[in-house]
């Protein structure tokens, strides 16, 4: 005996896929296969719904018929709720995949005289078993028996064989129960249930519902222990477990146009990188739709499929708007390249948001998303729980590739400590677009504050809006501090006037130098004549006094001859 | 066998008058509660229905497709199928008191 049971722990904990999207992740492969698992919620948390998925998903994609016995509906409301979701229960049935049972209580027409036992419901519910030969089974709701019988002692010792009597057959089993007052089930059937328990949670938040799962224990295996939110969609459950687990993503070294020439120039000449996130952060009519529109347009033409999620224009709003500023939109649209999803923010609590955007992005496989405007998701829970499910949204995103482009509205003058939820860190590439006011004029300009992974420039451009779409334009840096709009064109109209001043002055000094220089070689020339005549002058002195010294003598010779002297 | 089903004819002359009590005993098995059960209701249909009436006992054991059909559950289980409405009694029927108010054969005591 000891040795089996030591057999028995040492094999792995055998697991029976519930085929519930979602829901064998985060349980790291369903439920403990041949054992009965509880699961626990409020009234419309979601229970017989799970309970019916796990059964259909067993009998049409795993090959284990089911049985399904309910105290709460009877077969034909069972089939009307499951053919809302595309199942035709009744062929199943006759396929001998299904077998309802309808199990009825009524208290006020039984009368209990001594003791019982529920020896009838082990009869059905194996008839029930070998009519299809079931490998699972499910009983919505158990506690429907407390309403039944007033002998509890009973009841209870009943339930606990039931159980017994389930493993024993190797059924996987899904019981649910009712919330009860501080106890997962009214009546406390988790006291029997020890193998697995999941609790299924409607919750309100400020008037927005979010549904939520949670696997309470779940022996001897480890599993997601965190509450995930789910979705009840046209095609049923859904669980959607974005978790952040691991920063553990390929990478890509490809980069991607950003729609706007000169801000790829600013990104390191290429652009950004794909697969990394963006956010773009600024007030109002900054011009950040605008760059989020360009972005996905730009995806488009590339022939890539784009997800623009709205929280604040409806798409033919955006369409008609975006088209003003030459930025087409509607050809992707219309091509089945751009997708549109929209919605008021306030509609839904953040999980669900979050889910429905993971949901779109399964369903269309988008390479780049756009969000518009992370901002006002942030008005639907509090900083913690945007930032956290911002961080699984990214990760999400990252893990399949999808290039992310947020768009953030701030308030107030420092635009970028206001970035708010401490987002920034999650992103890659982070672009402030920022309203300059000068002179009763306001212009946008634009920075890149970070860009992972790549050199980008460090200035501030001017960002244009026009009819021709989106540019930039250098800012003019001058004493004055940064310049845009009719500030920009006013002092570059100064400097060309400055400038034309200068190189004015500056011919007129060389035309005075060459003057001076033209004065001085002239007086030079005055000067070297002066001399040139009084040289003359000089030289005839000269001569003159050598003819009149020759003469002298000449006359000195004459008297003294004439003397006789000797 | 200490169960065995009633015969039918035995009692359906006394039935044509209308008061006519047609009641029925689903057991699993020789277990000592359904045997119980059988002797005790037994006991009180020949005391107030005397002539009147008809037991069908039935071994959900032998016919388990049969459960269904009266929505059982508990075991043993007397279904009063005539006269009408279908009233229900779970248990060994021990307590004879509340068999007979369950079969509306004595007001309830207030």
């Amino acid at each position: 005996m000891s040795r089996k049971t030591q057999q028995k722990t040492s094999i792995a904990l055998e697991k029976c896929r519930t085929g519930i999207s979602g829901f064998d992740e985060i349980t790291g492969g369903g439920l403990p296969k041949g054992r009965p698992t509880l699961v626990c919620g409020g009234a419309g948390s979601g229970k017989t719904l799970f309970a019916m998925e796990f059964l259909l998903n067993g009998a049409t994609q795993f090959n284990e018929p089911g049985i399904f016995i309910s105290f709460e509906e009877n077969e034909r409301e069972l089939a009307e709720n499951v053919a809302s979701l595309g199942w035709d229960l009744e062929a199943l049935s006759r396929e001998k995949k299904i077998f309802l049972d309808h199990v009825y209580i009524e208290r006020s027409e039984i009368e209990e005289t001594g003791e019982f036992n529920l020896e009838g419901l082990f009869i059905r519910i194996e008839s029930a078993l070998s009519a299809v030969n079931a490998k699972r089974i499910a009983v919505d709701s158990m506690e429907a028996l407390f309403s039944g019988f007033s002998d509890e002692m009973t009841l209870r010792a009943e339930i606990r064989r039931l159980f017994r009597w389930l493993k024993e057959k190797g059924l996987t089993a899904v019981i649910t129960g009712e919330q009860g007052k501080g106890s997962f089930t009214r009546h406390g059937l988790e006291e029997y249930i020890s193998d697995c328990v999941v609790f299924l949670d409607n919750r309100m938040n400020d008037q927005v519902a979010t549904r939520r799962i949670r696997v309470v224990k779940y022996r001897g295996t480890s599993h997601g222990a965190n509450e995930y939110p789910f979705l009840i969609t046209e095609k049923g459950f859904s669980v959607l477990p974005i978790t952040s687990l691991n920063l553990d993503y390929s990478v890509s070294t490809e980069r991607i146009s950003t729609g706007v020439e000169r801000l790829d120039t600013m990104l390191g000449g290429q652009g950004f990188f794909r697969g990394s996130s963006i956010l773009v952060s600024g007030t109002a009519g900054t011009g950040k739709s605008s760059l989020a529109a360009r972005f996905a347009a730009a995806a488009c033409n590339r022939g890539e499929q784009a997800l623009y999620f709205s929280f604040e224009e409806s798409p033919q709003q955006i369409m008609r708007n975006m088209g003003s500023i030459g930025i087409d939109l509607r050809s992707p649209a219309e091509n089945g390249l751009l997708h549109f999803r929209s919605v008021r923010a306030s509609s839904f609590g953040m999980e669900i948001h979050l889910s429905m955007m993971v949901k779109a992005m399964n369903d269309i496989n988008p390479t780049v998303v756009a969000i518009d405007p992370i901002s006002n998701l942030s008005s639907v829970g509090d900083e913690k729980e945007v930032k956290e499910t911002l961080t699984r949204l990214i990760d999400y995103m990252k893990m399949k590739g999808i290039t992310s482009f947020f768009t953030d509205l701030t308030f107030g003058g420092n635009a970028l400590e206001k970035t708010q939820n401490a987002i920034s860190s999650l992103m890659d590439t982070w672009i402030l677009l920022k309203d300059i006011e000068l002179n009763g004029e306001r212009n946008r300009g634009m920075y890149v504050l970070k860009s992972r992974g790549m050199a980008h420039s460090n200035q501030i451009r001017e960002f244009l809006i026009t009819d021709d779409g989106l540019q930039l334009v250098d800012a003019y840096i001058g004493p004055g501090g940064v310049l845009t709009g009719t500030s920009r064109i006013n002092q570059e109209a100064v400097e060309t006037a400055e400038e034309q001043l200068r190189q004015q002055k500056l011919e007129r000094l060389r035309r005075d130098l060459k003057r001076r220089e033209n004065a001085m070689e002239s007086r030079m020339q005055e000067i070297k004549d002066a001399f040139q005549s009084e040289k003359e002058e000089i030289e005839h002195a000269l001569a003159e006094l050598k003819v009149r010294e020759t003469s002298l003598n000449q006359n000195i010779r004459k008297l003294t001859k004439m003397r006789g002297a000797d | 066998m200490v169960m065995k089903q009633q015969e039918p004819e035995t009692v359906m002359e006394d039935m044509d008058n209308g008061n006519k009590w047609s009641l029925r005993l689903y057991v699993a098995g020789q277990t000592p509660n359904c045997v119980k059960a059988f002797e005790n209701l037994k006991e009180i249909c020949e005391q107030e229905l005397k002539g009147r009436y008809k037991i069908e006992v039935i071994d959900l054991l032998k016919n388990p497709e049969l459960a269904k059909g009266d929505q059982i559950l508990a075991i043993p289980t007397l279904v009063r199928k005539l006269p009408p409405p279908v009233k229900r009694i779970i248990g060994s029927l021990k307590n004879t008191e509340r068999v007979l108010v369950g079969l509306d054969l004595r007001k309830q005591k207030l």
